[in-house]
């Protein structure tokens, strides 16, 4: 036994601790780096317009825009003429998303299921998704007038890619187990699709309804901007052209606060109906 | 020795043949490669078999032949009296993962089955037969719960209920328990002996493992490759019920010997 050995002893019965590091920014609850992050927006933004540094007909002052935004606010409350042209948009989002939800899944079901769909539909649909769809939207005011119809269409036309994919993406997505296990259990082509390849497919779905939904917003507005109307795109195209940007930022404002609920409505039957797969909602919530 | 396949009938000791394939071979028309070369294997109510190979030998193609999922070229594939021309009802298949559906709770897996072939209403009748079975395996208590709760034994456990729910006359079991740890795995092929035992099956199991083969099997049916052939048919006369401790034999350790040779060989061909 040498010196070493004896002095080492005391050190052995140490308890073991160890701090892990851990960087200043990653311990700011997500609260307070939020509001952190606003803030730091708000501030910028004052500064550009009291000091000068942008026009106030692009870029109004924040004080402004609150003011609109609580004008807007009561408007929309209120039941007034905002409120009926939101009303509008909002049911041609929905009634867009309902078509392009119903499309979609019957075209991706032909295409993720027969080979024929697969072989003969699916590359005409890769053609017309690289188009820039946006461009059909006087089409669509020629065939469907200047109403609703035109609008509902091209939200359609847009969100109905997305589930396609996402619907034929789910149906490919059952393993080869699964597939020789239907098999040995004497399952029809029809119980192997709704029991099995459906029901596994759905987290991919979601995720082509969750595109969709961006995308039906997108549709319905730039419908209301090409093809006119009475919708919410309409009141934000009428602010820009009288130069009301505080009246434009609100409106958007308020637009996106549907977008979010649209897509939040869609996050929420995710999580009710794919409840067994975690990576499905990890990053969307919370 | 006593390992030519004449003496399979001794063993077992009882009743006729549950599944009988005779000269079976199988080339895939694709590129002409021959996977299977006039392959005959009986299997005796209640016994216990196994085949084992190297990779290429065959032994996935025999299965699939076995589970009605692919016809063979030639031969006959007869199951309690019937030729096999495509799934049955009596031929009961697991594979090497558990392949339970995550939407399902344990005991709607296991009456999975029961739901394809006879509807729904069978389906919810058959859940008393079920909790009996996972009383069987060791899984009481775990009906209601999601399948991503369930370790990978206990998820296989759930899996054996699945197969067994039917009770089919002839259990094709595809490396059951190869994803699982070592220890799990060799509790489970005591368990798995133990359930084949108490429900008198008919089993046949594909596997890599010798010792596996050797301390499960009445019958190894030794393959070797290209093409896919039998090379010999082992009989394993261990005492029933076997246990762990027999890995220690001498006898254990000739059998796992004799084996190894002849897979060997046949890899030198």
């Amino acid at each position: 036994m040498s010196e070493a050995d004896t002095k080492a002893i005391p050190n052995s019965m140490q308890e073991t601790v160890w701090v892990e590091e851990v960087s200043f920014l990653d311990r700011v609850p997500r609260s307070v780096s939020m509001t952190f992050v606003f803030a730091v927006f708000l501030g910028l933004w004052q500064l550009s317009t009291s000091l000068g540094l942008v026009s106030p007909i692009i870029l109004p002052t924040p004080g402004e825009t609150f003011k609109d935004l609580v004008f807007v606010g009561k408007n929309l409350l209120s039941g007034d003429y905002m409120l009926l042209a939101l009303w509008i948009t909002v049911k041609e989002v929905i009634y867009g998303f309902a078509l392009a939800i119903v499309i979609g899944f019957s075209l991706g079901v032909l295409v993720g299921e027969t080979a024929f769909g697969e072989r003969a539909i699916m590359p005409y649909l890769v053609a017309i998704d690289t188009m820039p769809k946006v461009a059909f939207a006087p089409l669509f005011v020629a065939w469907l007038g200047f109403g609703i119809e035109s609008k509902v269409a091209l939200a359609a036309f847009i969100a109905t890619f997305p589930i396609v994919v996402g619907t034929a993406a789910g149906l490919h997505a059952a393993d080869e187990n699964s597939r020789m296990l239907f098999k040995t259990m004497g399952a029809s082509r029809m119980q192997t699709l709704i029991k099995m390849k459906l029901p596994m497919g759905l987290p991919q779905m979601f995720t082509g309804l969750k595109i969709g939904a961006v995308g039906v917003m997108a549709g319905a507005i730039t419908g209301e901007f090409l093809g006119g109307g009475k919708g919410f795109g309409e009141l934000i195209r009428v602010a820009a052209s009288q130069l009301n940007t505080p009246r434009v930022f609100s409106l958007i404002l308020y637009l996106s606060l549907f977008g979010l609920a649209l897509y939040a409505l869609v996050t929420w039957t995710q999580r009710r109906v794919v409840f067994w797969h975690k990576a499905s909602f990890v990053g969307n919530d919370e | 020795m006593p390992l030519s396949a004449a003496a399979a009938d001794a063993s077992a000791g009882n009743s006729a043949p549950v599944y009988e394939l005779t000269n079976v071979g199988k080339t895939y028309a694709r590129n002409l490669v021959i996977a299977l070369e006039d392959v005959s294997v009986t299997l005796h109510r209640g016994s216990f078999s196994s085949v084992i190979g190297s990779s290429g030998c065959g032994k996935s193609t025999l299965l699939k032949i076995m589970a009605g999922l692919i016809p063979p070229s030639t031969g006959r594939v007869v199951l309690q009296d019937q030729p096999v021309t495509g799934p049955r009802r009596d031929i009961g298949m697991m594979f090497q993962q558990a392949t339970l559906f995550p939407w399902r709770t344990t005991v709607e897996n296991i009456v999975l089955p029961i739901e394809i072939r006879d509807g729904r209403a069978a389906a919810v009748k058959a859940k008393d037969r079920a909790h009996e079975l996972l009383d069987v395996v060791g899984l009481k208590g775990f009906e209601d719960v999601y399948p991503n709760e369930l370790s990978g034994g206990m998820a296989q456990r759930a899996a054996i209920c699945r197969m067994l729910i039917t009770e089919p006359a002839v259990l094709l079991l595809d490396e059951p328990f190869s994803a699982l740890d070592e220890l799990s795995r060799d509790m489970m092929n005591m368990e798995l002996q133990r359930i084949c035992a108490e429900q008198h099956a008919t089993a046949f199991l594909v596997t890599h493992s010798i010792a596996e083969a050797v301390i499960l099997s009445d019958h190894i049916y030794v393959m070797k490759p290209r093409p896919g052939r039998l090379a010999e048919v082992v009989t394993v006369d261990l005492p029933r019920p076997r246990t762990l401790d027999m890995i220690t034999t001498p006898k254990f350790g000739s059998l796992v010997d004799y084996i190894r040779g002849l897979l060997d060989k046949g890899e030198a061909l």
